[in-house]
Protein backbone atom coordinates (compact mmCIF):
# COMPACT_ATOMS: atom_id res chain seq x y z
CA UNK A 1 0.00 0.00 0.00
CA UNK A 2 1.50 3.57 -0.60
CA UNK A 3 1.40 5.73 2.28
CA UNK A 4 0.36 9.16 2.59
CA UNK A 5 3.07 11.72 3.09
CA UNK A 6 2.58 14.21 5.05
CA UNK A 7 4.74 17.55 5.15
CA UNK A 8 5.39 18.69 8.67
CA UNK A 9 7.03 22.23 8.84
CA UNK A 10 7.70 24.26 12.27
CA UNK A 11 10.47 25.10 14.05
CA UNK A 12 10.61 23.84 16.97
CA UNK A 13 11.39 20.25 17.00
CA UNK A 14 9.00 18.62 19.88
CA UNK A 15 5.92 20.00 18.12
CA UNK A 16 7.38 17.74 15.31
CA UNK A 17 7.59 15.01 17.23
CA UNK A 18 4.55 15.56 18.55
CA UNK A 19 2.21 15.54 15.41
CA UNK A 20 4.32 12.76 14.45
CA UNK A 21 2.63 10.79 17.44
CA UNK A 22 -0.91 11.91 17.33
CA UNK A 23 -1.21 10.76 13.45
CA UNK A 24 0.86 7.87 14.10
CA UNK A 25 -0.55 5.41 12.02
CA UNK A 26 0.56 2.87 9.11
CA UNK A 27 -0.69 5.28 6.38
CA UNK A 28 1.26 8.05 6.90
CA UNK A 29 5.07 8.82 6.41
CA UNK A 30 6.56 11.90 7.46
CA UNK A 31 8.41 14.09 6.14
CA UNK A 32 9.91 17.26 8.54
CA UNK A 33 10.82 20.60 8.01
CA UNK A 34 12.21 23.08 10.62
CA UNK A 35 12.30 26.39 8.70
CA UNK A 36 10.21 28.00 5.55
CA UNK A 37 13.73 27.91 4.15
CA UNK A 38 13.80 23.95 4.58
CA UNK A 39 10.32 23.41 3.55
CA UNK A 40 10.68 25.19 0.07
CA UNK A 41 13.97 23.01 -0.78
CA UNK A 42 12.01 19.91 -0.16
CA UNK A 43 9.26 21.08 -1.89
CA UNK A 44 11.25 21.30 -5.26
CA UNK A 45 12.07 17.39 -4.98
CA UNK A 46 8.96 16.10 -3.22
CA UNK A 47 5.51 16.47 -3.35
CA UNK A 48 3.38 16.03 0.10
CA UNK A 49 0.01 14.57 0.19
CA UNK A 50 -0.57 16.97 2.91
CA UNK A 51 1.02 19.78 4.34
CA UNK A 52 1.02 21.09 8.06
CA UNK A 53 2.61 24.47 9.04
CA UNK A 54 3.46 26.64 11.55
CA UNK A 55 3.49 30.75 11.30
CA UNK A 56 6.03 32.03 13.03
CA UNK A 57 9.38 30.37 12.01
CA UNK A 58 12.50 32.79 10.43
CA UNK A 59 9.76 35.53 9.98
CA UNK A 60 6.33 36.41 11.83
CA UNK A 61 4.28 35.36 9.19
CA UNK A 62 6.34 32.38 7.48
CA UNK A 63 4.00 29.54 7.74
CA UNK A 64 1.39 31.90 5.28
CA UNK A 65 4.15 32.71 3.14
CA UNK A 66 4.69 29.03 2.72
CA UNK A 67 1.15 28.34 2.41
CA UNK A 68 0.46 29.98 -0.44
CA UNK A 69 3.50 28.85 -1.95
CA UNK A 70 2.78 24.88 -1.84
CA UNK A 71 -0.64 25.93 -3.07
CA UNK A 72 0.68 27.87 -6.25
CA UNK A 73 2.79 25.05 -7.14
CA UNK A 74 0.22 22.15 -6.04
CA UNK A 75 -3.30 23.51 -5.93
CA UNK A 76 -4.46 20.32 -5.04
CA UNK A 77 -2.27 19.41 -1.92
CA UNK A 78 -4.31 20.20 1.47
CA UNK A 79 -2.49 22.87 3.85
CA UNK A 80 -3.54 22.84 7.51
CA UNK A 81 -1.82 25.55 9.41
CA UNK A 82 -1.31 24.63 13.07
CA UNK A 83 -0.12 26.99 15.25
CA UNK A 84 -0.24 29.03 18.43
CA UNK A 85 -0.44 32.11 16.85
CA UNK A 86 -3.84 33.47 18.46
CA UNK A 87 -3.01 32.64 22.02
CA UNK A 88 -0.23 35.09 21.03
CA UNK A 89 -1.74 37.62 19.48
CA UNK A 90 -5.04 37.53 19.98
CA UNK A 91 -5.89 37.54 16.44
CA UNK A 92 -8.49 35.15 15.33
CA UNK A 93 -8.30 33.82 12.27
CA UNK A 94 -10.74 31.89 10.66
CA UNK A 95 -9.98 30.86 7.48
CA UNK A 96 -13.64 29.73 6.71
CA UNK A 97 -14.30 33.10 6.49
CA UNK A 98 -14.38 34.33 2.28
CA UNK A 99 -12.36 37.56 3.53
CA UNK A 100 -9.70 35.50 4.97
CA UNK A 101 -10.18 32.67 2.59
CA UNK A 102 -8.66 35.10 0.06
CA UNK A 103 -5.70 35.71 2.43
CA UNK A 104 -5.00 32.59 3.79
CA UNK A 105 -4.07 29.97 1.62
CA UNK A 106 -4.67 26.92 4.02
CA UNK A 107 -7.66 24.29 3.92
CA UNK A 108 -8.09 24.06 7.48
CA UNK A 109 -6.50 26.44 10.73
CA UNK A 110 -5.91 24.64 13.93
CA UNK A 111 -4.72 26.39 16.87
CA UNK A 112 -2.19 24.13 18.76
CA UNK A 113 -3.26 22.70 21.81
CA UNK A 114 -5.65 21.04 19.78
CA UNK A 115 -6.48 17.13 21.09
CA UNK A 116 -4.73 13.98 18.85
CA UNK A 117 -8.28 12.77 17.86
CA UNK A 118 -8.92 16.10 16.02
CA UNK A 119 -6.13 16.66 14.28
CA UNK A 120 -6.79 13.18 13.14
CA UNK A 121 -10.52 13.73 11.90
CA UNK A 122 -9.26 16.95 9.97
CA UNK A 123 -6.15 14.69 8.09
CA UNK A 124 -8.69 12.21 7.46
CA UNK A 125 -10.70 14.79 5.93
CA UNK A 126 -8.41 16.81 4.03
CA UNK A 127 -6.90 12.99 2.70
CA UNK A 128 -10.55 11.85 1.82
CA UNK A 129 -9.69 8.53 3.39
CA UNK B 1 -7.57 46.70 -5.30
CA UNK B 2 -7.94 50.57 -4.80
CA UNK B 3 -7.32 51.97 -1.62
CA UNK B 4 -9.08 55.16 -0.44
CA UNK B 5 -6.92 57.48 1.49
CA UNK B 6 -7.83 60.63 2.73
CA UNK B 7 -4.84 63.14 3.42
CA UNK B 8 -5.78 65.92 5.93
CA UNK B 9 -3.06 68.93 6.34
CA UNK B 10 -3.15 72.51 6.15
CA UNK B 11 -0.22 72.65 4.06
CA UNK B 12 -0.84 72.83 0.23
CA UNK B 13 2.80 71.50 -0.02
CA UNK B 14 1.90 68.27 1.83
CA UNK B 15 -1.54 67.31 0.57
CA UNK B 16 -0.20 67.46 -2.88
CA UNK B 17 3.46 65.95 -2.29
CA UNK B 18 2.01 63.05 -0.74
CA UNK B 19 -0.74 63.00 -3.42
CA UNK B 20 1.94 62.76 -5.61
CA UNK B 21 4.44 60.17 -4.24
CA UNK B 22 1.19 57.96 -3.54
CA UNK B 23 -0.32 58.00 -7.06
CA UNK B 24 1.45 55.31 -9.01
CA UNK B 25 2.52 53.54 -5.84
CA UNK B 26 1.40 50.11 -5.76
CA UNK B 27 2.35 47.49 -2.76
CA UNK B 28 2.46 44.26 -2.71
CA UNK B 29 2.70 41.68 -0.40
CA UNK B 30 4.34 38.01 -0.36
CA UNK B 31 1.23 36.65 0.41
CA UNK B 32 -1.55 38.36 -0.80
CA UNK B 33 -2.88 38.04 -4.19
CA UNK B 34 -4.37 41.58 -4.48
CA UNK B 35 -2.23 44.80 -5.95
CA UNK B 36 -2.93 48.13 -3.50
CA UNK B 37 -3.22 51.13 -4.99
CA UNK B 38 -4.28 54.79 -3.60
CA UNK B 39 -6.71 57.02 -4.53
CA UNK B 40 -6.22 60.78 -3.07
CA UNK B 41 -9.07 62.77 -1.51
CA UNK B 42 -7.43 66.30 0.36
CA UNK B 43 -8.93 68.19 2.89
CA UNK B 44 -7.16 71.25 4.28
CA UNK B 45 -9.11 71.94 7.16
CA UNK B 46 -11.23 69.39 10.18
CA UNK B 47 -14.42 70.12 9.14
CA UNK B 48 -14.10 69.00 5.41
CA UNK B 49 -12.21 66.24 6.80
CA UNK B 50 -14.96 65.26 8.48
CA UNK B 51 -17.68 65.83 6.28
CA UNK B 52 -15.68 63.58 3.51
CA UNK B 53 -15.38 61.19 6.16
CA UNK B 54 -19.38 60.92 6.41
CA UNK B 55 -19.60 60.98 2.99
CA UNK B 56 -16.77 58.43 1.53
CA UNK B 57 -15.91 54.84 2.75
CA UNK B 58 -12.58 55.63 3.54
CA UNK B 59 -10.00 53.23 3.98
CA UNK B 60 -7.23 54.82 5.01
CA UNK B 61 -6.55 58.32 6.63
CA UNK B 62 -3.31 59.95 7.10
CA UNK B 63 -4.14 62.83 9.85
CA UNK B 64 -2.37 66.13 10.56
CA UNK B 65 -2.82 66.99 14.27
CA UNK B 66 -2.31 70.76 13.98
CA UNK B 67 -5.55 71.97 11.47
CA UNK B 68 -6.71 75.16 11.66
CA UNK B 69 -10.13 74.43 13.05
CA UNK B 70 -10.21 70.73 14.67
CA UNK B 71 -7.44 69.32 16.45
CA UNK B 72 -6.14 65.90 14.32
CA UNK B 73 -6.83 64.42 17.71
CA UNK B 74 -10.76 65.54 18.23
CA UNK B 75 -10.92 64.17 14.52
CA UNK B 76 -9.61 60.54 15.54
CA UNK B 77 -12.14 60.68 18.67
CA UNK B 78 -15.46 61.65 16.47
CA UNK B 79 -14.07 58.40 14.43
CA UNK B 80 -13.65 56.50 17.04
CA UNK B 81 -17.55 57.59 18.29
CA UNK B 82 -18.67 56.38 14.47
CA UNK B 83 -16.91 52.81 14.67
CA UNK B 84 -15.28 53.65 11.55
CA UNK B 85 -13.71 51.27 9.59
CA UNK B 86 -10.40 52.94 8.55
CA UNK B 87 -6.65 52.79 9.65
CA UNK B 88 -4.93 56.27 10.95
CA UNK B 89 -1.69 57.59 10.72
CA UNK B 90 -1.05 61.12 12.32
CA UNK B 91 1.41 63.10 10.38
CA UNK B 92 2.68 65.70 12.77
CA UNK B 93 5.71 67.81 13.02
CA UNK B 94 5.77 67.92 16.80
CA UNK B 95 5.06 64.94 18.47
CA UNK B 96 4.94 65.01 22.04
CA UNK B 97 4.71 61.84 24.47
CA UNK B 98 1.67 62.86 25.82
CA UNK B 99 0.22 63.33 21.72
CA UNK B 100 1.72 59.81 20.70
CA UNK B 101 0.08 58.41 23.90
CA UNK B 102 -3.47 59.99 23.77
CA UNK B 103 -3.99 59.09 19.77
CA UNK B 104 -2.45 55.15 20.33
CA UNK B 105 -5.17 55.26 22.50
CA UNK B 106 -7.77 56.58 20.19
CA UNK B 107 -6.63 54.11 17.92
CA UNK B 108 -3.96 55.86 15.48
CA UNK B 109 -1.66 53.03 14.03
CA UNK B 110 1.71 55.08 14.16
CA UNK B 111 3.45 58.60 13.82
CA UNK B 112 4.86 60.00 10.56
CA UNK B 113 7.27 62.73 11.67
CA UNK B 114 7.22 65.79 9.17
CA UNK B 115 9.38 66.61 7.16
CA UNK B 116 9.61 63.02 5.67
CA UNK B 117 10.89 61.48 2.34
CA UNK B 118 8.96 59.67 -0.19
CA UNK B 119 10.93 56.41 1.02
CA UNK B 120 9.54 57.13 4.48
CA UNK B 121 6.41 58.05 3.39
CA UNK B 122 6.53 54.92 1.61
CA UNK B 123 7.04 52.44 4.14
CA UNK B 124 4.68 54.18 6.45
CA UNK B 125 2.31 53.10 4.20
CA UNK B 126 3.06 49.81 3.76
CA UNK B 127 2.92 48.99 6.84
CA UNK B 128 -0.37 50.82 7.71
CA UNK B 129 -1.99 48.95 4.68
CA UNK B 130 -1.11 45.49 5.71
CA UNK B 131 -2.49 46.67 9.11
CA UNK B 132 -5.88 47.30 7.95
CA UNK B 133 -5.95 44.39 5.79
CA UNK B 134 -4.87 42.56 9.00
CA UNK B 135 -7.67 44.15 10.92
CA UNK B 136 -10.40 43.74 8.38
CA UNK B 137 -9.77 40.31 7.80
CA UNK B 138 -10.28 39.41 11.74
CA UNK B 139 -13.74 38.68 12.69
CA UNK B 140 -12.87 39.49 16.26
CA UNK B 141 -11.90 43.21 15.58
CA UNK B 142 -14.65 43.97 13.15
CA UNK B 143 -17.61 42.33 14.35
CA UNK B 144 -16.87 42.11 18.50
CA UNK B 145 -15.80 45.60 17.59
CA UNK B 146 -14.01 45.06 21.45
CA UNK B 147 -10.70 47.30 21.35
CA UNK B 148 -8.69 44.21 20.42
CA UNK B 149 -5.23 46.27 19.30
CA UNK B 150 -3.53 44.34 16.63
CA UNK B 151 0.03 44.50 18.15
CA UNK B 152 3.13 42.89 16.61
CA UNK B 153 4.25 40.16 17.62
CA UNK B 154 6.33 40.75 20.94
CA UNK B 155 9.09 37.67 20.33
CA UNK B 156 9.24 37.77 24.05
CA UNK B 157 6.18 36.25 24.31
CA UNK B 158 6.97 34.04 21.57
CA UNK B 159 9.85 32.24 23.10
CA UNK B 160 8.16 32.12 26.36
CA UNK B 161 5.52 30.13 25.32
CA UNK B 162 6.77 28.06 23.04
CA UNK B 163 8.29 26.27 25.52
CA UNK B 164 4.78 26.08 27.69
CA UNK B 165 3.24 24.93 24.41
CA UNK B 166 5.66 21.79 23.77
CA UNK B 167 5.24 20.84 27.18
CA UNK B 168 1.64 20.81 26.89
CA UNK B 169 1.49 18.93 23.80
CA UNK B 170 3.61 15.95 26.19
CA UNK B 171 1.35 16.23 28.85
CA UNK B 172 -1.50 15.66 26.12
CA UNK B 173 -0.32 12.29 24.54
CA UNK B 174 0.64 11.23 27.97
CA UNK B 175 -2.89 11.87 29.36
CA UNK B 176 -4.07 10.25 26.14
CA UNK B 177 -1.68 7.14 26.32
CA UNK B 178 -1.32 7.76 23.33
CA UNK B 179 1.43 5.15 22.99
CA UNK B 180 -0.02 2.75 25.18
CA UNK B 181 -0.13 2.37 29.11
CA UNK B 182 3.67 1.36 29.81
CA UNK B 183 5.59 4.32 31.52
CA UNK B 184 8.71 3.62 29.99
CA UNK B 185 7.15 4.19 26.23
CA UNK B 186 7.17 8.17 27.74
CA UNK B 187 10.83 8.08 28.83
CA UNK B 188 12.11 10.40 26.07
CA UNK B 189 9.01 12.94 26.41
CA UNK B 190 9.74 13.13 29.82
CA UNK B 191 13.44 14.44 29.52
CA UNK B 192 12.26 16.46 26.73
CA UNK B 193 9.67 18.09 29.53
CA UNK B 194 12.53 18.66 31.70
CA UNK B 195 14.65 19.72 28.94
CA UNK B 196 12.49 22.43 27.96
CA UNK B 197 11.68 23.36 31.68
CA UNK B 198 15.29 23.74 31.89
CA UNK B 199 15.99 26.21 28.52
CA UNK B 200 12.48 28.05 30.27
CA UNK B 201 14.52 28.31 33.57
CA UNK B 202 17.52 29.58 32.07
CA UNK B 203 15.42 32.54 29.30
CA UNK B 204 13.84 33.51 33.07
CA UNK B 205 17.12 33.84 34.64
CA UNK B 206 19.02 35.83 31.00
CA UNK B 207 15.76 38.02 31.35
CA UNK B 208 15.95 39.17 35.04
CA UNK B 209 20.09 40.02 33.81
CA UNK B 210 18.66 42.12 31.60
CA UNK B 211 16.47 43.79 33.18
CA UNK B 212 18.57 44.52 35.89
CA UNK B 213 21.62 45.99 33.54
CA UNK B 214 18.61 48.07 32.23
CA UNK B 215 17.26 49.46 35.10
CA UNK B 216 20.39 51.91 36.18
CA UNK B 217 23.22 51.57 37.49
CA UNK B 218 22.47 52.28 41.07
CA UNK B 219 22.52 49.16 42.38
CA UNK B 220 26.18 47.76 40.81
CA UNK B 221 28.62 47.35 43.32
CA UNK B 222 32.07 47.84 42.17
CA UNK B 223 35.19 47.28 43.74
CA UNK B 224 38.60 46.03 42.47
CA UNK B 225 38.57 43.14 41.80
CA UNK B 226 41.31 40.34 40.73
CA UNK B 227 39.84 39.13 37.12
CA UNK B 228 42.00 36.20 37.22
CA UNK B 229 40.50 34.40 40.23
CA UNK B 230 36.69 35.06 38.38
CA UNK B 231 38.15 33.85 35.46
CA UNK B 232 38.72 30.82 37.32
CA UNK B 233 35.38 30.53 39.15
CA UNK B 234 34.11 30.98 35.24
CA UNK B 235 35.91 28.12 34.17
CA UNK B 236 34.76 26.14 37.20
CA UNK B 237 31.25 27.04 36.68
CA UNK B 238 31.82 26.19 32.97
CA UNK B 239 33.83 22.73 33.36
CA UNK B 240 30.81 20.45 33.70
CA UNK B 241 29.53 21.52 30.17
CA UNK B 242 33.45 20.89 28.52
CA UNK B 243 34.05 17.72 30.42
CA UNK B 244 30.64 16.09 28.22
CA UNK B 245 32.26 16.84 25.30
CA UNK B 246 35.81 16.73 26.09
CA UNK B 247 36.83 19.98 25.71
CA UNK B 248 39.53 21.77 26.82
CA UNK B 249 39.42 25.07 28.35
CA UNK B 250 42.86 26.72 28.48
CA UNK B 251 43.61 29.89 30.62
CA UNK B 252 46.27 32.17 29.92
CA UNK B 253 46.53 35.22 32.10
CA UNK B 254 49.40 37.07 34.12
CA UNK B 255 49.25 36.17 38.01
CA UNK B 256 46.95 38.39 38.96
CA UNK B 257 44.71 41.63 37.15
CA UNK B 258 43.34 44.27 38.98
CA UNK B 259 40.76 45.73 37.68
CA UNK B 260 38.00 48.24 39.17
CA UNK B 261 34.20 46.31 37.96
CA UNK B 262 30.90 44.31 39.59
CA UNK B 263 31.91 40.62 40.30
CA UNK B 264 28.48 39.55 38.30
CA UNK B 265 28.85 41.50 35.63
CA UNK B 266 32.28 40.36 35.00
CA UNK B 267 30.82 36.77 36.02
CA UNK B 268 28.15 37.06 33.37
CA UNK B 269 30.29 37.90 30.73
CA UNK B 270 33.31 35.34 31.33
CA UNK B 271 30.30 32.59 31.93
CA UNK B 272 28.12 33.43 28.85
CA UNK B 273 30.86 33.54 26.59
CA UNK B 274 32.88 30.65 27.54
CA UNK B 275 29.17 28.51 27.58
CA UNK B 276 28.96 29.61 23.91
CA UNK B 277 32.61 28.45 23.00
CA UNK B 278 31.53 25.16 24.72
CA UNK B 279 28.65 25.10 23.31
CA UNK B 280 29.36 25.96 19.51
CA UNK B 281 32.13 23.73 20.02
CA UNK B 282 33.12 20.36 18.37
CA UNK B 283 33.73 17.73 20.15
CA UNK B 284 37.32 16.97 21.86
CA UNK B 285 37.56 20.83 20.67
CA UNK B 286 39.73 23.47 22.83
CA UNK B 287 38.36 27.07 24.30
CA UNK B 288 41.13 29.42 24.41
CA UNK B 289 40.62 31.90 27.31
CA UNK B 290 42.79 35.22 27.55
CA UNK B 291 43.49 38.01 29.82
CA UNK B 292 45.75 40.70 28.85
CA UNK B 293 46.70 43.99 30.77
CA UNK B 294 47.50 47.36 29.30
CA UNK B 295 48.35 50.49 31.29
CA UNK B 296 44.85 51.89 29.66
CA UNK B 297 42.83 49.07 28.95
CA UNK B 298 42.05 45.18 30.04
CA UNK B 299 41.52 42.59 27.19
CA UNK B 300 39.24 39.52 27.42
CA UNK B 301 39.37 36.85 24.95
CA UNK B 302 37.44 33.62 24.23
CA UNK B 303 38.58 31.79 21.31
CA UNK B 304 37.21 28.99 20.16
CA UNK B 305 37.76 25.69 17.59
CA UNK B 306 33.71 24.84 16.71
CA UNK B 307 30.99 25.34 13.78
CA UNK B 308 31.90 29.54 13.42
CA UNK B 309 29.66 31.82 11.35
CA UNK B 310 28.95 33.54 8.34
CA UNK B 311 29.29 37.35 7.97
CA UNK B 312 25.47 37.43 7.71
CA UNK B 313 24.88 35.33 11.02
CA UNK B 314 27.46 37.86 12.74
CA UNK B 315 25.20 41.09 12.15
CA UNK B 316 22.66 39.43 13.47
CA UNK B 317 24.07 38.18 16.89
CA UNK B 318 23.69 41.06 19.26
CA UNK B 319 20.04 41.15 18.96
CA UNK B 320 17.64 39.79 21.70
CA UNK B 321 16.69 36.50 20.88
CA UNK B 322 18.50 35.86 17.89
CA UNK B 323 20.06 31.90 17.57
CA UNK B 324 21.60 31.54 14.93
CA UNK B 325 19.47 28.96 13.27
CA UNK B 326 20.92 26.26 11.08
CA UNK B 327 21.59 22.41 11.35
CA UNK B 328 24.12 22.54 13.08
CA UNK B 329 22.92 24.51 16.13
CA UNK B 330 19.19 23.20 16.12
CA UNK B 331 19.37 20.98 18.93
CA UNK B 332 21.64 23.39 20.82
CA UNK B 333 19.86 24.74 23.77
CA UNK B 334 20.21 28.55 24.63
CA UNK B 335 17.67 31.60 25.51
CA UNK B 336 19.22 33.92 22.68
CA UNK B 337 20.10 36.63 25.43
CA UNK B 338 23.47 36.03 26.44
CA UNK B 339 25.35 38.07 23.41
CA UNK B 340 22.71 40.84 24.34
CA UNK B 341 23.75 40.50 28.24
CA UNK B 342 27.06 40.33 27.41
CA UNK B 343 27.10 43.38 25.00
CA UNK B 344 25.16 45.49 27.47
CA UNK B 345 27.56 44.83 30.22
CA UNK B 346 30.37 45.86 28.28
CA UNK B 347 28.75 49.22 27.20
CA UNK B 348 28.28 50.29 30.84
CA UNK B 349 32.32 49.88 30.96
CA UNK B 350 32.49 52.13 27.96
CA UNK B 351 33.94 48.90 26.23
CA UNK B 352 34.34 47.42 22.52
CA UNK B 353 33.34 44.07 21.71
CA UNK B 354 34.32 42.25 18.37
CA UNK B 355 34.56 39.00 16.68
CA UNK B 356 36.07 37.46 14.34
CA UNK B 357 34.95 34.17 12.63
CA UNK B 358 34.96 31.52 10.37
CA UNK B 359 32.58 28.89 9.49
CA UNK B 360 33.76 24.93 10.61
CA UNK B 361 37.18 27.09 12.04
CA UNK B 362 35.71 28.72 15.21
CA UNK B 363 35.21 32.38 17.01
CA UNK B 364 36.93 34.57 18.90
CA UNK B 365 35.22 37.71 20.91
CA UNK B 366 37.63 40.28 21.98
CA UNK B 367 36.24 42.55 24.46
CA UNK B 368 38.75 45.40 25.46
CA UNK B 369 37.94 47.67 28.55
CA UNK B 370 39.41 50.93 29.51
CA UNK B 371 40.70 51.56 32.89
CA UNK B 372 39.96 54.32 34.71
CA UNK B 373 36.76 55.39 33.41
CA UNK B 374 33.80 56.29 35.31
CA UNK B 375 31.96 53.26 35.02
Amino acid sequence: MEKYKILIVDDDPDFLEQVKIMLSSEQFEFVFAHSQKEAEELLTNIKPDLAILDVIMEQDDSGFVLAYKIKKKYPDVPVIILTSLGKETRFEFEPDDNIEKKWIKADKYLEKGIRPDQIQREVFKLLKI
Amino acid sequence: MKLKVLVVDDELGIREGIARILQNYKITYPFIDDIFEFDIIKAENGQKALDIIENEKLDLILLDNKLPDIDGIEILTELNKMDYDASVMMITAYASIELAVKATEQGAYNFLPKPFTPQELKSAIESLTKYLYLKRMTKSLSSAGKELRFRFLSVLSHELKAPLNAIEGYLRIMKDRQVGNDISNYEQMIDRCIERIKGMRTLILDLLDLTRIESGEKDRNLSIRDLVQLAQLSIDTIMPLAIQKNIKIRLNAPNELMFKCSETEMLSIFNNLLSNAVKYNKDDGEVYFTLLEFPDKIMIEVEDTGIGMTKDEQKMLFKEFTRIKNDKTRTIPGSGLGLSIVKRIVDLYHGKIQIESEPDKGTKFTITLPKSVNV
